[in-house]
């Protein structure tokens, strides 16, 4: 992980993340012991599969599970000096939408169905900007909508968000989650339901006025080539854990956790020759209201005995320095069978 | 007769837009609008485009779910363009489809026995075991556990309601599967799994694939030839090596250099050498003239603005591999470490 060498804590910094919903069929651990930290100008990736706890976690970042009663979260989250797990419900509401913002999957659940996207973006403004007239509220979102590469901002802005094609929605999402210069952005599977060729537009967008404002970034995705292509660090999540975490490089040329090889050897990728088969990992995701005992991973692991019991019956930490792994495999052990029975497959 | 299983020529589908009490036409959406395509027995034949292109019109068009407004579908050399329910009989067991969304094709009412013993059933096919062991006997198949027998839609999970359709699909043993985005709702761990399951059928019942999907990276793994698609127009079509090696439609090199490759090593590479395409898809409904690529292609020149460029060997390709495209795109302007000059970043 990015960490800073002056001792002073890193911009965003979660510690012990754990984030529990009660509902009537029992307790959904959705997010456990979760710790990592991202600086100003850096990118973190979550990757993982459905249900794996990626959304819980930058939701509790934001505060949003404050409106769920169902919702119990512990731990800390630190943004800037500031606590926000023990924050008050107004500072946390300030906080949203102008420091921290988020753009998600998809953009018109995000956007109001009776406003002109105009509307929205210099209502968001104005909340954060006490005093500003309308007029220059305006002018702002026309700069904004062009920033994000809206042809015709002006005419646009008088448009509602039903009216926009999928690529422009997002754009115009991206407009309002940064018209506030937000020095944390999320963003939650923002280019799933796109063509690649617009994926490509929007992910070239967020770098760049990621280069221009060095705000921090949580890009949340299942897809490993988005997470390639953008993250400085990576956090691998399975069943409300953080399985694996590091550097970029490190987790896709060295990748230690047996799930993360199973997530590799699931890809076909275009930069490789065709294989054969693909090498997928067995089974499937575990249900987070029963987890299974020991490594949540151990149903569907194939080396999960080889470690005496301790994969069935111990919860294996995150250990390791700047790249670390929850597995009970002997670090040794781990890089062998990456070099000789995972990497020839992939 | 030749090996191809199904052929399609001229192909249309144009759905009427209609407007007032009295239905008047004024328009149409020219989803598929003229496709020449063969499927070889035995071959995978990928489909692959931006949403709205046409791949699912092409896909229901080849299971004749739809009625082409002109051009021909011939099945085993049979022409079946226009043939009513009697005549659709025997394509009905021949030709199968799966779809992208194993959710809502299911029946949640039905158990997974009715479902997948239906088109048995409708088909009159008989099962000398008996309905329940022929179902059983699917259900192993495609890796479920055949006790499960009793159970509804809603108690599995998204790759195993796939597998489910798949068993259905397998039930009348087809010749043809045409399987519109079948893993692109699934997880990357499970997408993988049925795929390999997809990949072992094939193998063991000779089937032929039409696979239709949007991601490239899927396409290039299960398919033998892969047509692109823009705008209801087949614009490229190859032999796989020889389209992702030497792709010569400038769409089709666009759509290539936009997927992400899982290596930060090569992120720089990947960005420096990719062609983004500005602007959206143009509406199906006044497809631009000449060359419908032409709004977004950064190879453009006049006479793509009058011309269609026929889809035909282009440079010194052999015939396998098909072009529309005035300006195919050559070795030189896609090797490694180059955006093709004139195109933007
Ligand atoms: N029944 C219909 N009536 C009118 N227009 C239709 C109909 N079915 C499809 N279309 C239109 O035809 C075009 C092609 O649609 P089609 O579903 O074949 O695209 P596709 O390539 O499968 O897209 P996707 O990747 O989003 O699934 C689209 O513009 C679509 O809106
Ligand atoms: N409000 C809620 N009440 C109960 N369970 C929830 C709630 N929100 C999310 N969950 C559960 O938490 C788990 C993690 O969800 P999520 O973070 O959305 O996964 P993903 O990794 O797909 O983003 C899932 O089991 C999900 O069903
Ligand atoms: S702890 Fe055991 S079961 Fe879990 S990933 Fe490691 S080897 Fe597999
Ligand atoms: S024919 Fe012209 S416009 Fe069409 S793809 Fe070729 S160069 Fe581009
Ligand atoms: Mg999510
Ligand atoms: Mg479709």
């Amino acid at each position: 992980m990015s960490s800073t060498t002056t001792g002073t804590r890193p911009f965003l910094e979660v510690k012990d993340l754990t984030v529990r919903f009660e509902t009537d069929d029992g307790i959904v651990q959705a997010v456990s012991n979760s710790s990592f930290a991202v600086e100003r100008g850096k990118t973190l990736g979550i990757v993982g599969e459905s249900g794996s706890g990626k959304s819980v976690t930058s939701l509790a970042v934001l505060g949003l599970h404050r409106t769920r009663s169902n919702a119990k979260v512990a731990g800390e989250i630190w943004l800037d000096d500031q606590e926000l797990v023990t924050a008050t419900d107004e500072d946390v509401r300030k906080l949203r939408g102008g420091k921290m913002a988020m753009i998600f999957q998809d953009p018109l659940s995000a956007m109001h169905p009776y406003y002109t996207v105009g509307a929205q973006i210099v209502e968001g403004y104005r909340v954060h900007h006490k005093g500003v007239s309308k007029k220059e509220a305006r002018t702002r979102t026309i700069d904004m909508l062009a920033r994000v590469g809206i042809p015709q901002p002006e005419k646009r802005f008088n448009e509602y968000g039903h009216q926009f094609s999928g690529g422009m929605r997002q754009r115009a999402m991206i407009a309002m989650a940064l018209v506030n210069d937000p020095q944390l952005l999320i963003a939650d599977e923002p280019t799933t339901a796109l063509d690649v060729t617009v994926q490509a537009q929007i992910l070239d967008l967020i770098r760049d006025l990621q280069d221009e404002f060095g705000s921090a970034v949580i890009m949340i995705t299942h897809d490993l080539g988005v997470v390639a292509e953008l993250a400085d660090d990576v956090l691998v999540m399975y069943g409300g854990k953080i399985i694996e975490r590091g550097p970029a490089a490190d987790v896709f040329h060295e990748p230690q956790h047996p799930y993360t090889w199973g997530l590799l050897g699931s890809m076909p990728r275009l930069d490789r020759d065709v294989r054969d088969r693909l090498t997928p990992v067995k089974g499937t995701p575990p249900s987070l209201i029963n987890l299974p005992d020991g490594c949540a991973f151990h149903p569907r692991c194939p080396y999960a005995g080889r470690n005496g019991n301790r994969s069935f019956t111990e919860v294996p930490e995150l250990r390791g320095g700047v790249h670390a792994v929850a597995c009970h495999l002997p670090a040794e052990e781990k890089r062998r069978i990456f070099h000789e029975e995972v990497a020839p497959n992939l | 007769m030749t090996d191809n299983l199904l052929e399609v020529s001229g192909l249309k589908m144009h759905f009427p837009i209609t407007k007032g009490v009295f239905k008047r036409k004024v328009g149409a959406v020219r989803a598929v609008d003229g496709i020449d395509l063969a499927v070889k027995k035995g071959e995978t034949l990928g489909l692959v485009g931006e949403s709205g292109c046409g791949k699912s019109t092409t896909g229901r068009l080849m299971t004749r779910i739809l009625e082409p407004t002109e051009g021909k579908v011939l099945f085993d050399g049979r022409d079946v363009s226009h043939v009513g329910q009697a005549g659709l009989r025997p394509l009905r067991r021949d030709v199968q489809m799966i779809f992208q969304d194993p959710y809502s094709s299911l029946n949640p009412r039905h158990t997974v026995g009715s479902i997948i013993s239906a088109p048995l059933q409708i088909q009159n096919i008989p099962t000398p075991n008996g309905l329940k062991s022929a179902v059983q006997d699917l259900l192993k198949l495609v890796g479920l556990n055949p006790e499960h027998y009793n159970r509804y839609p809603h108690e599995f999970s998204g790759g195993q309601r796939q597998r489910i359709g798949i068993a259905r699909a397998l039930a009348l043993r087809p010749k043809l599967i045409v399987a519109d985005e079948p893993v692109s709702a699934l997880d990357v761990s499970i997408q993988a799994q049925v795929v390999n399951l997809l990949d072992d059928l094939q193998r063991e019942f000779d089937l032929t694939y039409v696979f239709i999907a949007h991601d490239l990276s899927v396409v290039r793994h299960i398919s033998d030839r892969v047509a692109v698609m823009y705008l209801g127009r087949v614009v490229e079509i190859a032999d796989r090596e020889q389209l992702y090696k030497n792709p010569r439609h400038p769409y089709t090199v666009a759509l290539m250099s936009a997927v992400p490759v899982p290596d930060p090593a090569r992120r720089e590479r990947a960005q420096r050498n990719r062609v983004l395409l500005t602007g959206d898809v143009p509406s199906p409904i006044n497809p631009p003239s000449g060359c419908r690529f032409r709004t977004r292609c950064w190879k453009a020149q006049d006479i793509c603005a009058t011309e269609d460029p026929a889809l035909i060997p282009r440079l010194e390709d052999p015939a396998s591999h098909q072009t529309a495209c005035h300006f195919p795109v050559t070795e030189d302007e896609v090797v490694a470490g180059r955006r093709p000059a004139g195109a933007q970043a």
